[in-house]
């Protein structure tokens, strides 16, 4: 097991490598100079251009600007944002407990309901249930994030007046963050009915972003099931004499669901991806929102830096996934 | 007398919380979170809404609602007769916000408005630097010429301050009024200096302002409180809150909802909408702003000012606003400031749609082809480029020239269209900083900001002239006559075809009183106050 986890992380050195590359290549190739984004519609004189490139280290030759970045990187300093003059890193920390706990809620939405539809369109294969779960996920999996969420704004929270429309958390609560995620804040300072609004704020967003999730989890989840349920020991289970909620919740279920632990894994980069859209939204506070406004401020630091970060929380993850699946398939390890 | 002290708490009590329970908390759905809170070292106007407009004070302020000067910190001042030498009067008794992160222990003088500018430009100012943040630019400061024209600030005793000028400049107590030149605290910035927390300053703001700032939840809340020491008398609203909504559609949502009270900025495609609730009331006014399209003056044949006017008069400007404005409309320019502005001449008026006789001109001119230049960002002079070159085009197809789209990326765009020889006609515009017409008219056509901000390359003498006379005569009367002339030279030269002054646009709900449009672009909260 210790030599299957050295041989998972041997291999993230490179991954990582390429990342620092393509992050640091990606906002070069943006066209647009930052000095120039900066000076807005007033321009900058030659000579003052200059010296601002001076001050940033643009004038450096290109190979030198990576050097210092990796540089800073390894030791931990991930620069200062150019327009906000904070540490990135600090403003990561802040940031990063919002977008976690969006996408908590997302994901518990897509399981909660993706798996049991999964399961009970395997069971009930080429129903009517089967063929409109199978469409609708489809146009859950393709319905752009952006439409569906005014949609969702415009008719929960503008027509019904069921839901906020965005934020985190009622304006009325002023809670100093604990913890960075408020419905554990709100408990932790006693005040139910702020933990009450921070749930209601996190509905809509937890939906929309949890859409993609859903529809990919419910489709997995039935060809995984009617894999397994084709199996021998499943005929012999029925054979048995055992119940149907037995054979399906017991014994197909359980191998059923290794795939799926592996979907519900890799679908942590599309809640980041889709991390950015819902929170800009929303009005999210989160790290999604915070890449999106330093793209259009030209702001190097905290794209690169951020790109950095949020690909080394995919890793993270994915050899977390990776170490789970050979703890449930240990054939996997020998592999 | 024990009863009695009882009686007193629980009315004390009694008090405090009814108080809390009749707080006015007034809602503001701002566009985006803001850099930082020190408004010398930022530049976007929902930083200065979060900063400038809210916790600071300046010297002289503009009217709220206009862009007339009137006296802030300072009640009086003297502009001596050669215009170099400027003398303000501190109001006396001016205290600073104490808070529980600073308590002032003597009121605003001389020192602190020193301090607020001499931190800005000089370099032995340990707020200058690296020291308070990394990679300071001081944008505004340097980019309204302050370091040209500033020669000394200088404090003659405790409530008066000297400014000496290089060169006489008019503008100059407009650009007081501006947010870089917001007066901060000099005892505050000290202690910050002293226990090693300079970057505090940035973060937890200390001024004069109506406001005093509570808490910034990065990228979400920001609160603020009534500052009850404020020299022109504590708000009539107790809490601020900056709800930061970055989405156009769910920030009007909100405000239909009441979870805010105001918000900026809808989408054009919302106004039918707002209109038709009788909960909220939309508020526009003229912005100070132009959009135009810069022709390259010293390339033939556009360095004839005939062939130029005959691109305009090929333009059917009404149907073109019509489709790029929509609901939200625009007012027609026809001069580079908008009417809102003092100067403005009313009798020019620009070209009118004239086919045929553009015709004739340009086949004269032998013009066939032409560069016209768009780019991909949204601007409130002008919400679609590209749209507005695809009927330029097609207006100029119709009077025989051949119009080939360039196009770029914004700040890429900039880069390429100020380069002296940038090739035809490019699209771009401009909001007011401060209200003097100086701020349009030297900024955009000055000889000296070609190669900066003057896309036109163009370069007139006579105009040039008038210009910098007006810069440096103080008389506001003389001012006018020098711009209106000027303004006559702009209109038989033409170095540019002129689109339109957009409207500026605010949801407010119907409980709230005493909020102003401003044509400065500032949203203010002074003297705002809401009903239940």
């Amino acid at each position: 097991m210790l030599r299957y986890l050295l041989n998972k992380i041997a291999l993230l050195i490179p991954t990582l490598v390429g990342i620092t590359i393509c992050a640091f290549a990606f906002v070069r190739l943006l066209p647009g100079d930052p000095i120039l984004a900066m000076a807005g519609e007033h321009g900058v004189t030659p000579a003052r251009y200059e010296e601002l490139k001076e001050q940033f280290g643009y004038n450096l030759p290109i190979w030198e600007q990576y050097a210092r970045y990796v540089g800073e990187v390894a030791t931990g300093d991930f620069g200062v944002s150019i327009s906000s003059k904070r540490p990135v890193l600090q403003e990561f920390k802040t940031l990063f407990p919002a977008t976690l706990e969006l996408s908590f809620f997302a994901m518990i939405f897509a399981m909660v309901i993706g798996i049991p539809a999964g399961i009970f369109a395997a069971v009930k294969r080429g129903s009517w249930f089967d063929q409109s779960l199978m469409g609708t996920a489809l146009v859950g999996y393709s319905m752009p994030i952006f439409w569906w969420g005014l949609l969702l704004i415009i008719f929960f929270s503008g027509y019904l007046g069921w839901t906020p429309v965005s934020g985190r958390m009622g304006l009325q609560f002023f809670l100093r963050p604990i913890t960075g995620f408020m419905t554990i804040d709100s408990l932790l300072y006693g005040k139910w009915d702020a933990f009450r609004s921070a749930l209601s704020h996190l509905v809509l967003p937890a939906i929309v972003l949890g859409t993609i999730p859903l529809a990919v989890i419910a489709r997995q989840t039935r060809s995984a099931m009617l894999e397994v349920l084709g199996e021998d020991y499943v005929r012999t289970a029925r054979a048995k004499g055992l119940s149907a909620a037995r054979v399906i919740g017991v014994h197909a279920l359980r191998n059923a669901l290794i795939p799926v632990v592996t979907t519900i894994g890799l679908q942590v980069g599309t809640l980041l991806a889709g991390a950015i859209l819902t929170e800009t939204i929303f009005a999210w506070p989160g790290i999604g929102k915070w890449m999106v406004d330093s793209i259009f401020k030209r702001d190097y630091v905290v794209v690169q830096s951020g790109l950095l970060l949020i690909a080394l929380i995919v890793m993270a993850v994915n050899l977390i996934v990776d170490v789970l699946y050979a703890v449930i398939n240990p054939r996997i390890r020998a592999a | 007398m024990k009863k009695t002290m009882t009686f007193a708490a629980a009315l004390l009590a009694a008090s405090v919380l009814g108080g809390m329970a009749n707080a006015k908390t007034l809602v503001y759905c701002s566009e985006a979170s803001p850099a930082n809170f020190d408004p010398g070292t930022t530049t976007g106007g929902n930083d200065f809404d979060a900063s400038s407009r809210t916790v600071y004070s300046r010297l002289v302020e503009f009217k709220h609602g206009g862009t007339e000067i009137e006296p802030g910190l300072a009640d009086k001042w003297e502009i001596s007769d050669d215009g170099l030498v400027y003398t303000f009067h501190l109001h006396p008794g001016v205290k600073f916000q104490t808070t529980d992160y600073f308590k002032p222990t003597r009121d605003l003088n001389a020192d602190d408005v020193v301090f607020s500018f001499d931190r800005q430009f000089n370099k032995q100012n340990p707020w200058n630097g690296e020291k308070y943040l990394p990679n300071l630019t001081w944008d505004y400061y340097t980019g309204m010429d302050m370091p040209k024209y500033v020669a000394k600030w200088e404090k003659v005793d405790d409530l008066t301050v000297k400014l000496t000028l290089t060169e006489p400049n008019a503008p100059m107590l407009a650009n007081l009024g501006m947010d870089f030149a917001s007066i901060v605290s000099k005892e505050y910035a000290d202690q910050l200096e002293k226990d090693g927390k300079m970057a505090d300053f940035s973060t937890k703001p200390i001024g004069t302002g109506p406001f005093q700032f509570v808490d910034y939840q990065l990228d979400s809340v920001i609160r603020y409180a009534a500052n009850p020491d404020y020299f022109k008398g504590k708000e009539k609203i107790d809490d601020l809150v900056f709800a930061i909504t970055p989405d156009a559609t769910a920030r009007i949502q909100k405000v239909l909802a009441g979870e805010c009270d105001v918000a900026p900025y809808p989408n054009p495609a919302d106004i039918a909408t707002i209109k038709a609730n009788k909960d909220v009331t939309l508020m526009d006014q003229a912005g100070l702003n132009i959009g135009y399209m810069s022709y390259n003056t010293t390339i033939p044949p556009l360095d004839k000012p005939e062939v130029r006017h005959a691109l305009n008069q090929a333009i059917d400007r009404e149907a073109l606003i019509k489709s790029l404005f929509q609901d939200a409309g625009a007012t027609p320019a026809q001069n580079l400031i908008p009417p809102t502005m003092w100067s403005w001449n009313k009798a020019v008026k620009f070209d009118s749609y004239d086919p045929e006789a553009a015709k004739k001109v340009l086949a004269d001119a032998g013009l066939k082809e032409i560069q016209l230049w768009a780019s991909d960002r949204v601007r409130p002079y002008n919400p679609n480029f590209q749209r507005a070159a695809e009927l330029i085009q097609a207006d100029w197809a119709k009077v025989g020239v051949k119009a080939e789209i360039v196009n770029y990326e914004w700040t890429k765009y900039r880069e390429e269209g100020k380069k002296k020889e940038r090739p035809g006609a490019f699209q771009i515009g401009w909001t007011g900083d401060n209200g003097d017409p100086d701020n349009f008219f030297a900024t955009l056509f000055a000889c000296s900001a070609i190669g900066v901000s003057n896309y036109s390359s163009w370069c007139d003498k006579d105009f040039e002239d008038l210009i910098q006379k007006a810069k440096k005569t103080s008389d506001q009367g003389e001012r006018t006559k020098l711009y209106e002339q000027a303004q006559e030279i702009f209109a038989k030269q033409a170095p540019a075809f002129l689109l339109a002054h957009s409207q500026v646009y605010a949801v407010v709900r119907n409980n709230v009183s005493g909020f102003k449009m401003d044509p400065l672009g500032i949203h203010r909260f002074d003297g705002v106050d809401k009903a239940e």
